[in-house]
Protein backbone atom coordinates (compact mmCIF):
# COMPACT_ATOMS: atom_id res chain seq x y z
CA UNK A 1 0.00 0.00 0.00
CA UNK A 2 1.62 3.61 -1.38
CA UNK A 3 2.48 5.40 2.09
CA UNK A 4 -0.05 8.32 1.53
CA UNK A 5 -2.93 5.97 1.37
CA UNK A 6 -1.49 3.71 4.36
CA UNK A 7 -1.26 7.19 6.56
CA UNK A 8 -4.41 8.51 5.65
CA UNK A 9 -6.26 5.03 6.67
CA UNK A 10 -4.17 4.72 9.65
CA UNK A 11 -4.84 8.00 10.98
CA UNK A 12 -8.46 7.89 10.14
CA UNK A 13 -8.87 4.23 12.18
CA UNK A 14 -6.22 5.54 14.89
CA UNK A 15 -8.59 8.83 14.78
CA UNK A 16 -12.17 6.78 15.14
CA UNK A 17 -10.70 4.37 17.97
CA UNK A 18 -9.42 7.41 19.95
CA UNK A 19 -13.01 9.42 19.39
CA UNK A 20 -14.58 6.04 20.49
CA UNK A 21 -12.98 6.18 23.48
CA UNK A 22 -14.95 9.23 24.53
CA UNK A 23 -17.72 7.13 25.26
CA UNK A 24 -16.29 6.32 28.82
CA UNK A 25 -16.72 9.69 29.48
CA UNK A 26 -20.09 10.08 30.74
CA UNK A 27 -20.34 13.95 30.58
CA UNK A 28 -19.36 13.68 27.11
CA UNK A 29 -21.08 10.64 25.72
CA UNK A 30 -23.94 12.32 24.19
CA UNK A 31 -21.81 14.20 22.05
CA UNK A 32 -19.92 10.98 20.79
CA UNK A 33 -20.89 11.42 17.36
CA UNK A 34 -18.93 14.92 17.15
CA UNK A 35 -16.53 13.88 18.96
CA UNK A 36 -15.71 10.74 16.71
CA UNK A 37 -16.85 12.77 13.62
CA UNK A 38 -14.12 15.18 14.72
CA UNK A 39 -11.10 13.03 15.97
CA UNK A 40 -11.66 10.66 12.62
CA UNK A 41 -10.58 14.07 10.65
CA UNK A 42 -7.95 15.05 12.90
CA UNK A 43 -6.55 11.72 12.38
CA UNK A 44 -7.04 11.76 8.48
CA UNK A 45 -5.16 15.09 8.13
CA UNK A 46 -2.29 14.18 10.53
CA UNK A 47 -2.16 10.73 8.21
CA UNK A 48 -2.25 12.24 4.98
CA UNK A 49 0.41 14.52 6.59
CA UNK A 50 2.45 11.71 7.77
CA UNK A 51 2.42 9.56 4.04
CA UNK A 52 3.17 12.63 1.92
CA UNK A 53 5.75 13.26 4.29
CA UNK A 54 7.13 9.62 4.53
CA UNK A 55 7.25 9.73 1.09
CA UNK A 56 9.47 12.98 0.28
CA UNK A 57 11.89 11.75 3.67
CA UNK A 58 12.62 8.10 3.26
CA UNK A 59 13.55 7.60 6.49
CA UNK A 60 11.38 6.35 9.80
CA UNK A 61 13.04 8.37 12.66
CA UNK A 62 12.08 11.38 10.83
CA UNK A 63 8.25 10.67 9.80
CA UNK A 64 8.41 9.21 13.34
CA UNK A 65 9.30 12.61 15.28
CA UNK A 66 6.95 14.47 12.29
CA UNK A 67 4.16 11.79 13.08
CA UNK A 68 4.50 12.91 16.62
CA UNK A 69 4.68 16.60 16.22
CA UNK A 70 1.78 17.05 13.90
CA UNK A 71 -0.63 14.82 15.87
CA UNK A 72 1.02 16.42 18.82
CA UNK A 73 -0.25 19.80 17.32
CA UNK A 74 -3.30 18.83 16.22
CA UNK A 75 -4.36 17.28 19.79
CA UNK A 76 -2.91 20.68 21.47
CA UNK A 77 -5.52 22.50 18.93
CA UNK A 78 -8.19 20.24 20.24
CA UNK A 79 -7.33 20.97 24.22
CA UNK A 80 -6.65 24.50 23.20
CA UNK A 81 -10.18 24.77 21.66
CA UNK A 82 -11.33 23.17 25.56
CA UNK A 83 -9.10 25.32 27.31
CA UNK A 84 -8.46 22.37 29.63
CA UNK A 85 -7.72 18.63 29.53
CA UNK A 86 -3.98 19.36 27.58
CA UNK A 87 -2.34 16.49 28.87
CA UNK A 88 -5.36 13.71 28.66
CA UNK A 89 -5.96 15.24 24.99
CA UNK A 90 -1.97 15.31 23.71
CA UNK A 91 -0.77 12.56 25.34
CA UNK A 92 -2.99 9.90 23.05
CA UNK A 93 -2.55 12.44 20.49
CA UNK A 94 1.17 12.15 19.95
CA UNK A 95 0.95 8.11 20.14
CA UNK A 96 -1.28 8.33 17.30
CA UNK A 97 0.81 10.31 15.48
CA UNK A 98 3.97 8.28 16.63
CA UNK A 99 2.17 4.25 15.73
CA UNK A 100 1.06 6.37 11.90
CA UNK A 101 4.29 7.75 11.25
CA UNK A 102 5.99 4.69 12.35
CA UNK A 103 3.77 2.35 10.32
CA UNK A 104 4.02 4.53 7.26
CA UNK A 105 7.78 4.76 7.03
CA UNK A 106 8.32 1.14 7.50
CA UNK A 107 5.69 -0.30 5.48
CA UNK A 108 4.12 2.20 3.11
CA UNK A 109 5.58 1.57 -0.73
CA UNK A 110 6.39 4.91 -2.25
CA UNK A 111 9.38 6.15 -3.99
CA UNK A 112 11.20 8.73 -2.05
CA UNK A 113 12.33 12.13 -3.85
CA UNK A 114 15.78 11.79 -4.66
CA UNK A 115 15.98 8.10 -6.01
CA UNK A 116 15.46 7.35 -9.56
CA UNK A 117 15.94 3.43 -8.96
CA UNK A 118 12.86 3.56 -6.60
CA UNK A 119 11.09 5.37 -9.20
CA UNK A 120 11.74 3.21 -11.83
CA UNK A 121 11.01 0.38 -9.84
CA UNK B 1 74.44 -43.23 2.30
CA UNK B 2 73.57 -39.90 3.70
CA UNK B 3 70.08 -39.43 3.86
CA UNK B 4 68.91 -35.98 2.50
CA UNK B 5 67.69 -33.31 4.55
CA UNK B 6 63.99 -32.41 4.38
CA UNK B 7 64.44 -29.12 3.25
CA UNK B 8 66.54 -30.47 0.38
CA UNK B 9 63.98 -32.89 -0.30
CA UNK B 10 61.18 -30.32 -0.78
CA UNK B 11 62.97 -28.26 -2.85
CA UNK B 12 64.08 -31.24 -5.15
CA UNK B 13 59.92 -31.82 -5.16
CA UNK B 14 59.34 -28.33 -5.59
CA UNK B 15 61.92 -27.97 -8.36
CA UNK B 16 60.60 -31.27 -10.12
CA UNK B 17 57.03 -30.06 -9.91
CA UNK B 18 57.61 -26.28 -10.76
CA UNK B 19 56.09 -25.63 -13.98
CA UNK B 20 58.27 -24.19 -16.50
CA UNK B 21 57.01 -21.04 -17.71
CA UNK B 22 59.22 -20.14 -20.79
CA UNK B 23 57.34 -19.78 -23.59
CA UNK B 24 54.85 -18.33 -21.71
CA UNK B 25 54.88 -14.25 -20.24
CA UNK B 26 54.38 -15.60 -16.75
CA UNK B 27 56.78 -15.48 -13.99
CA UNK B 28 56.43 -18.34 -11.61
CA UNK B 29 56.23 -17.46 -8.09
CA UNK B 30 55.01 -19.33 -5.25
CA UNK B 31 53.08 -22.90 -4.80
CA UNK B 32 49.62 -21.47 -3.39
CA UNK B 33 47.62 -24.49 -3.61
CA UNK B 34 46.81 -28.31 -4.63
CA UNK B 35 44.28 -30.41 -5.91
CA UNK B 36 43.73 -34.06 -7.11
CA UNK B 37 44.73 -33.37 -10.44
CA UNK B 38 47.52 -30.58 -10.53
CA UNK B 39 48.88 -27.68 -8.36
CA UNK B 40 48.20 -23.77 -8.49
CA UNK B 41 51.13 -21.13 -8.51
CA UNK B 42 50.75 -17.92 -8.02
CA UNK B 43 52.25 -16.02 -10.94
CA UNK B 44 53.09 -12.53 -12.21
CA UNK B 45 52.29 -11.23 -15.64
CA UNK B 46 54.78 -8.32 -16.19
CA UNK B 47 52.71 -7.44 -19.37
CA UNK B 48 49.69 -5.84 -17.59
CA UNK B 49 51.47 -5.62 -14.31
CA UNK B 50 49.08 -8.26 -11.98
CA UNK B 51 49.57 -11.50 -10.05
CA UNK B 52 47.55 -14.54 -10.91
CA UNK B 53 47.18 -17.80 -10.30
CA UNK B 54 48.07 -20.49 -12.80
CA UNK B 55 46.73 -24.00 -12.70
CA UNK B 56 49.32 -26.42 -13.79
CA UNK B 57 48.81 -30.55 -13.81
CA UNK B 58 51.48 -32.18 -11.77
CA UNK B 59 52.42 -34.59 -14.78
CA UNK B 60 52.24 -34.65 -18.14
CA UNK B 61 49.30 -36.59 -18.93
CA UNK B 62 49.69 -39.30 -21.30
CA UNK B 63 46.39 -40.68 -21.42
CA UNK B 64 45.17 -36.84 -22.10
CA UNK B 65 41.72 -37.28 -19.76
CA UNK B 66 43.04 -35.07 -17.06
CA UNK B 67 44.74 -32.70 -19.50
CA UNK B 68 41.19 -32.50 -21.19
CA UNK B 69 39.40 -31.96 -17.87
CA UNK B 70 41.96 -29.42 -16.85
CA UNK B 71 41.21 -27.52 -20.24
CA UNK B 72 37.96 -28.19 -20.29
CA UNK B 73 37.58 -26.76 -16.34
CA UNK B 74 39.07 -23.65 -18.11
CA UNK B 75 36.44 -23.47 -21.13
CA UNK B 76 33.54 -23.85 -17.76
CA UNK B 77 35.13 -20.67 -16.40
CA UNK B 78 35.53 -18.73 -19.64
CA UNK B 79 31.34 -19.33 -20.19
CA UNK B 80 30.48 -18.33 -16.59
CA UNK B 81 31.39 -14.51 -16.10
CA UNK B 82 29.82 -13.75 -12.88
CA UNK B 83 31.44 -11.79 -10.34
CA UNK B 84 31.29 -15.16 -8.23
CA UNK B 85 32.86 -17.44 -10.54
CA UNK B 86 36.97 -17.05 -10.84
CA UNK B 87 37.50 -15.35 -13.80
CA UNK B 88 39.94 -16.85 -16.88
CA UNK B 89 42.66 -15.01 -17.98
CA UNK B 90 44.56 -17.47 -20.35
CA UNK B 91 45.25 -20.89 -21.14
CA UNK B 92 48.11 -22.96 -22.44
CA UNK B 93 50.07 -25.78 -22.62
CA UNK B 94 53.82 -25.61 -21.42
CA UNK B 95 56.81 -27.61 -23.37
CA UNK B 96 56.33 -30.37 -21.87
CA UNK B 97 52.90 -31.13 -23.22
CA UNK B 98 51.00 -29.84 -19.46
CA UNK B 99 48.13 -27.69 -20.01
CA UNK B 100 47.58 -24.79 -18.01
CA UNK B 101 45.65 -21.52 -17.14
CA UNK B 102 45.66 -18.56 -16.06
CA UNK B 103 43.10 -17.17 -13.52
CA UNK B 104 42.34 -14.28 -10.72
CA UNK B 105 44.76 -14.73 -7.98
CA UNK B 106 42.16 -15.63 -5.14
CA UNK B 107 42.87 -14.21 -1.71
CA UNK B 108 40.81 -14.71 1.33
CA UNK B 109 39.21 -17.62 3.71
CA UNK B 110 37.24 -20.76 3.05
CA UNK B 111 33.89 -20.55 3.54
CA UNK B 112 33.52 -22.28 6.78
CA UNK B 113 36.78 -20.15 8.17
CA UNK B 114 35.01 -17.02 6.91
CA UNK B 115 31.70 -18.14 8.59
CA UNK B 116 32.99 -18.72 11.86
CA UNK B 117 34.49 -15.24 11.44
CA UNK B 118 30.45 -13.92 12.21
CA UNK B 119 28.77 -13.75 15.37
CA UNK B 120 25.49 -14.09 13.99
CA UNK B 121 22.93 -16.67 11.99
CA UNK B 122 21.68 -13.47 10.43
CA UNK B 123 25.33 -12.93 8.57
CA UNK B 124 26.16 -16.56 8.01
CA UNK B 125 22.92 -16.76 5.97
CA UNK B 126 23.13 -13.92 4.30
CA UNK B 127 27.17 -15.50 2.96
CA UNK B 128 25.29 -18.73 1.86
CA UNK B 129 23.16 -16.56 0.12
CA UNK B 130 25.99 -15.08 -1.78
CA UNK B 131 27.52 -18.53 -2.31
CA UNK B 132 24.00 -19.21 -4.32
CA UNK B 133 24.44 -16.65 -6.82
CA UNK B 134 26.74 -18.06 -8.47
CA UNK B 135 25.72 -21.44 -8.18
CA UNK B 136 22.35 -20.45 -9.46
CA UNK B 137 24.06 -18.54 -12.61
CA UNK B 138 25.76 -21.86 -13.51
CA UNK B 139 22.39 -23.50 -13.31
CA UNK B 140 20.88 -20.87 -15.63
CA UNK B 141 23.79 -21.48 -18.01
CA UNK B 142 23.29 -25.28 -17.69
CA UNK B 143 26.20 -26.38 -15.64
CA UNK B 144 25.85 -28.13 -12.49
CA UNK B 145 29.09 -27.90 -9.99
CA UNK B 146 28.61 -31.02 -8.48
CA UNK B 147 31.89 -30.36 -5.72
CA UNK B 148 30.25 -27.59 -3.78
CA UNK B 149 31.92 -27.91 -0.43
CA UNK B 150 33.56 -25.49 2.19
CA UNK B 151 36.49 -25.80 0.44
CA UNK B 152 35.74 -25.18 -2.98
CA UNK B 153 34.26 -21.51 -1.73
CA UNK B 154 36.55 -18.62 -0.66
CA UNK B 155 35.47 -15.55 0.38
CA UNK B 156 37.76 -12.42 -0.13
CA UNK B 157 38.96 -9.35 2.25
CA UNK B 158 35.63 -7.58 0.87
CA UNK B 159 33.18 -10.23 1.14
CA UNK B 160 33.43 -11.07 -2.15
CA UNK B 161 32.14 -14.76 -2.64
CA UNK B 162 34.05 -17.18 -5.41
CA UNK B 163 33.07 -20.34 -6.62
CA UNK B 164 36.16 -22.50 -7.22
CA UNK B 165 37.24 -25.47 -8.75
CA UNK B 166 34.89 -26.27 -11.52
CA UNK B 167 36.96 -29.36 -12.85
CA UNK B 168 34.23 -31.49 -12.36
CA UNK B 169 31.67 -29.43 -13.59
CA UNK B 170 28.64 -30.90 -15.70
CA UNK B 171 27.49 -29.08 -19.11
CA UNK B 172 23.58 -30.04 -19.26
CA UNK B 173 22.76 -28.71 -22.23
CA UNK B 174 26.04 -30.01 -23.77
CA UNK B 175 24.73 -34.02 -22.66
CA UNK B 176 21.42 -32.76 -23.94
CA UNK B 177 22.78 -31.60 -27.19
CA UNK B 178 24.40 -34.86 -27.95
CA UNK B 179 20.92 -36.49 -27.31
CA UNK B 180 19.35 -34.65 -30.02
CA UNK B 181 20.51 -34.81 -33.72
CA UNK B 182 22.44 -32.47 -35.60
CA UNK B 183 25.33 -30.01 -34.28
CA UNK B 184 25.70 -28.98 -30.87
CA UNK B 185 24.17 -24.95 -30.53
CA UNK B 186 27.63 -23.99 -28.66
CA UNK B 187 31.60 -25.06 -29.05
CA UNK B 188 31.48 -28.44 -27.77
CA UNK B 189 33.29 -29.10 -24.31
CA UNK B 190 34.28 -32.44 -24.22
CA UNK B 191 32.82 -34.62 -20.85
CA UNK B 192 35.38 -36.11 -19.00
CA UNK B 193 35.23 -38.61 -16.71
CA UNK B 194 39.11 -39.10 -15.17
CA UNK B 195 40.54 -42.31 -14.15
CA UNK B 196 42.34 -41.06 -11.29
CA UNK B 197 41.26 -38.77 -8.52
CA UNK B 198 42.67 -37.14 -5.84
CA UNK B 199 42.91 -35.62 -1.71
CA UNK B 200 39.47 -34.14 -1.55
CA UNK B 201 37.76 -35.69 -4.85
CA UNK B 202 36.83 -39.11 -5.25
CA UNK B 203 38.34 -41.19 -8.49
CA UNK B 204 36.04 -42.65 -11.14
CA UNK B 205 32.92 -42.53 -11.95
CA UNK B 206 31.73 -41.52 -9.10
CA UNK B 207 32.73 -37.65 -8.78
CA UNK B 208 32.56 -35.47 -5.60
CA UNK B 209 33.42 -35.37 -2.15
CA UNK B 210 31.87 -37.82 0.35
CA UNK B 211 29.55 -35.85 2.92
CA UNK B 212 28.55 -32.99 0.14
CA UNK B 213 27.63 -35.76 -2.85
CA UNK B 214 23.70 -35.76 -3.86
CA UNK B 215 22.77 -39.64 -2.95
CA UNK B 216 22.31 -40.28 -6.39
CA UNK B 217 26.22 -38.85 -7.18
CA UNK B 218 27.54 -40.84 -4.52
CA UNK B 219 25.55 -43.92 -6.31
CA UNK B 220 26.75 -43.12 -9.77
CA UNK B 221 23.46 -42.33 -11.17
CA UNK B 222 23.75 -40.58 -14.54
CA UNK B 223 21.32 -37.94 -15.11
CA UNK B 224 22.85 -35.40 -12.06
CA UNK B 225 21.39 -32.56 -12.46
CA UNK B 226 21.47 -28.94 -10.30
CA UNK B 227 19.37 -30.51 -7.97
CA UNK B 228 22.94 -32.25 -7.05
CA UNK B 229 24.30 -29.05 -6.13
CA UNK B 230 20.92 -27.88 -3.86
CA UNK B 231 22.08 -30.81 -1.84
CA UNK B 232 25.64 -30.04 -0.98
CA UNK B 233 24.22 -26.10 -1.10
CA UNK B 234 21.59 -27.62 2.00
CA UNK B 235 24.94 -29.54 3.55
CA UNK B 236 27.06 -25.99 3.39
CA UNK B 237 23.82 -24.57 4.75
CA UNK B 238 23.44 -26.83 7.64
CA UNK B 239 27.52 -26.05 8.74
CA UNK B 240 26.76 -22.41 8.49
CA UNK B 241 23.63 -22.50 10.18
CA UNK B 242 25.30 -24.91 13.11
CA UNK B 243 23.00 -26.98 15.45
CA UNK B 244 21.37 -24.22 17.68
CA UNK B 245 20.08 -22.33 14.95
CA UNK B 246 18.61 -25.41 13.42
CA UNK B 247 16.25 -26.04 16.64
CA UNK B 248 14.66 -23.33 14.72
CA UNK B 249 12.06 -25.57 13.13
CA UNK B 250 11.78 -23.54 9.57
CA UNK B 251 15.27 -23.41 8.43
CA UNK B 252 15.41 -27.14 9.92
CA UNK B 253 13.23 -27.71 7.20
CA UNK B 254 14.43 -25.76 4.53
CA UNK B 255 18.18 -27.91 5.30
CA UNK B 256 15.62 -31.03 4.91
CA UNK B 257 14.44 -29.77 2.14
CA UNK B 258 17.54 -29.27 0.43
CA UNK B 259 19.32 -32.37 1.56
CA UNK B 260 16.10 -34.90 0.71
CA UNK B 261 16.59 -38.51 -0.30
CA UNK B 262 15.22 -38.06 -3.31
CA UNK B 263 15.97 -35.20 -5.69
CA UNK B 264 12.31 -34.50 -6.76
CA UNK B 265 12.04 -33.72 -3.16
CA UNK B 266 13.97 -31.27 -3.25
CA UNK B 267 14.57 -27.04 -4.11
CA UNK B 268 14.39 -27.31 -8.24
CA UNK B 269 17.14 -25.00 -8.19
CA UNK B 270 19.67 -22.87 -6.10
CA UNK B 271 17.37 -20.07 -6.65
CA UNK B 272 14.57 -21.72 -5.03
CA UNK B 273 16.73 -22.52 -2.09
CA UNK B 274 18.15 -18.82 -1.94
CA UNK B 275 14.70 -18.00 -2.10
CA UNK B 276 13.33 -19.56 1.03
CA UNK B 277 16.53 -18.41 3.14
CA UNK B 278 15.53 -14.52 2.44
CA UNK B 279 11.98 -15.42 3.05
CA UNK B 280 13.15 -16.99 6.37
CA UNK B 281 15.48 -13.50 6.56
CA UNK B 282 12.71 -11.51 6.01
CA UNK B 283 10.09 -13.60 8.63
CA UNK B 284 7.88 -14.39 6.20
CA UNK B 285 6.82 -17.70 5.53
CA UNK B 286 8.91 -20.69 3.66
CA UNK B 287 7.81 -23.46 0.86
CA UNK B 288 9.80 -25.81 3.45
CA UNK B 289 7.42 -25.67 6.01
CA UNK B 290 3.54 -25.44 6.74
CA UNK B 291 3.35 -23.56 10.27
CA UNK B 292 0.48 -23.75 12.22
CA UNK B 293 -1.86 -20.78 12.80
CA UNK B 294 0.23 -20.37 16.36
CA UNK B 295 3.54 -20.21 14.79
CA UNK B 296 2.57 -17.94 12.11
CA UNK B 297 0.92 -15.73 14.87
CA UNK B 298 4.23 -15.86 16.71
CA UNK B 299 6.48 -15.23 13.63
CA UNK B 300 4.06 -12.28 12.86
CA UNK B 301 4.37 -10.74 16.11
CA UNK B 302 7.96 -11.07 15.98
CA UNK B 303 8.51 -9.79 12.16
CA UNK B 304 6.40 -6.49 13.50
CA UNK B 305 7.18 -6.48 17.16
CA UNK B 306 7.88 -2.47 16.96
CA UNK B 307 4.82 -1.65 15.03
CA UNK B 308 2.77 -3.80 17.52
CA UNK B 309 5.11 -2.95 20.87
CA UNK B 310 3.72 1.37 19.68
CA UNK B 311 0.42 0.28 19.09
CA UNK B 312 0.40 -1.41 22.62
CA UNK B 313 1.76 1.41 23.67
CA UNK B 314 -1.02 3.88 22.36
CA UNK B 315 -3.65 1.82 23.85
CA UNK B 316 -1.65 1.46 27.12
CA UNK B 317 -1.94 4.86 27.27
CA UNK B 318 -5.32 5.87 26.38
CA UNK B 319 -6.33 3.05 29.41
CA UNK B 320 -4.56 5.28 31.68
CA UNK B 321 -5.91 8.02 31.16
CA UNK B 322 -9.34 7.11 30.90
CA UNK B 323 -8.74 5.07 34.63
CA UNK B 324 -6.73 8.02 35.85
CA UNK B 325 -8.23 11.06 34.57
CA UNK B 326 -12.21 9.63 33.51
CA UNK B 327 -11.92 10.56 30.27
Amino acid sequence: MNKVLLGLLLGGGLGVLDGLTAWFTPEVRKDILGIVMGSTFKGLVAGLLIGFFSKKVASVPATVVFGVIVSGFFAYLVAAQMGKYYFEVMLPGALVGLVTGYVTARYGKGAPAGNPERRAA
Amino acid sequence: MTALPDAAVSRLVRAIRAPDLSGTRYVLGREVGRGGMGSVWEAEDPELGRVVALKVLDLPDAAGDLAARLKREARVLARLEHPGVVPVHDVGTLPDGRPWYAMKLVRGDRLDAAAALLPTLRERLRLFLRVCEPVAFAHARGIVHRDLKPSNVMVGPFGEVLVLDWGIARLLDEEASERRPGPPAEPPIEPCEPRAGGPGTAAGTVLGTPGYMAPEQARGDGGVDARADVWALGVLLRGLAGPEALRARRLAAIVAKATAERPAERYEGAPALAADVVRYLDGEPVTAYRERPWERAARFAVRHRVALLLLLAYLAARAAVLLVYGR
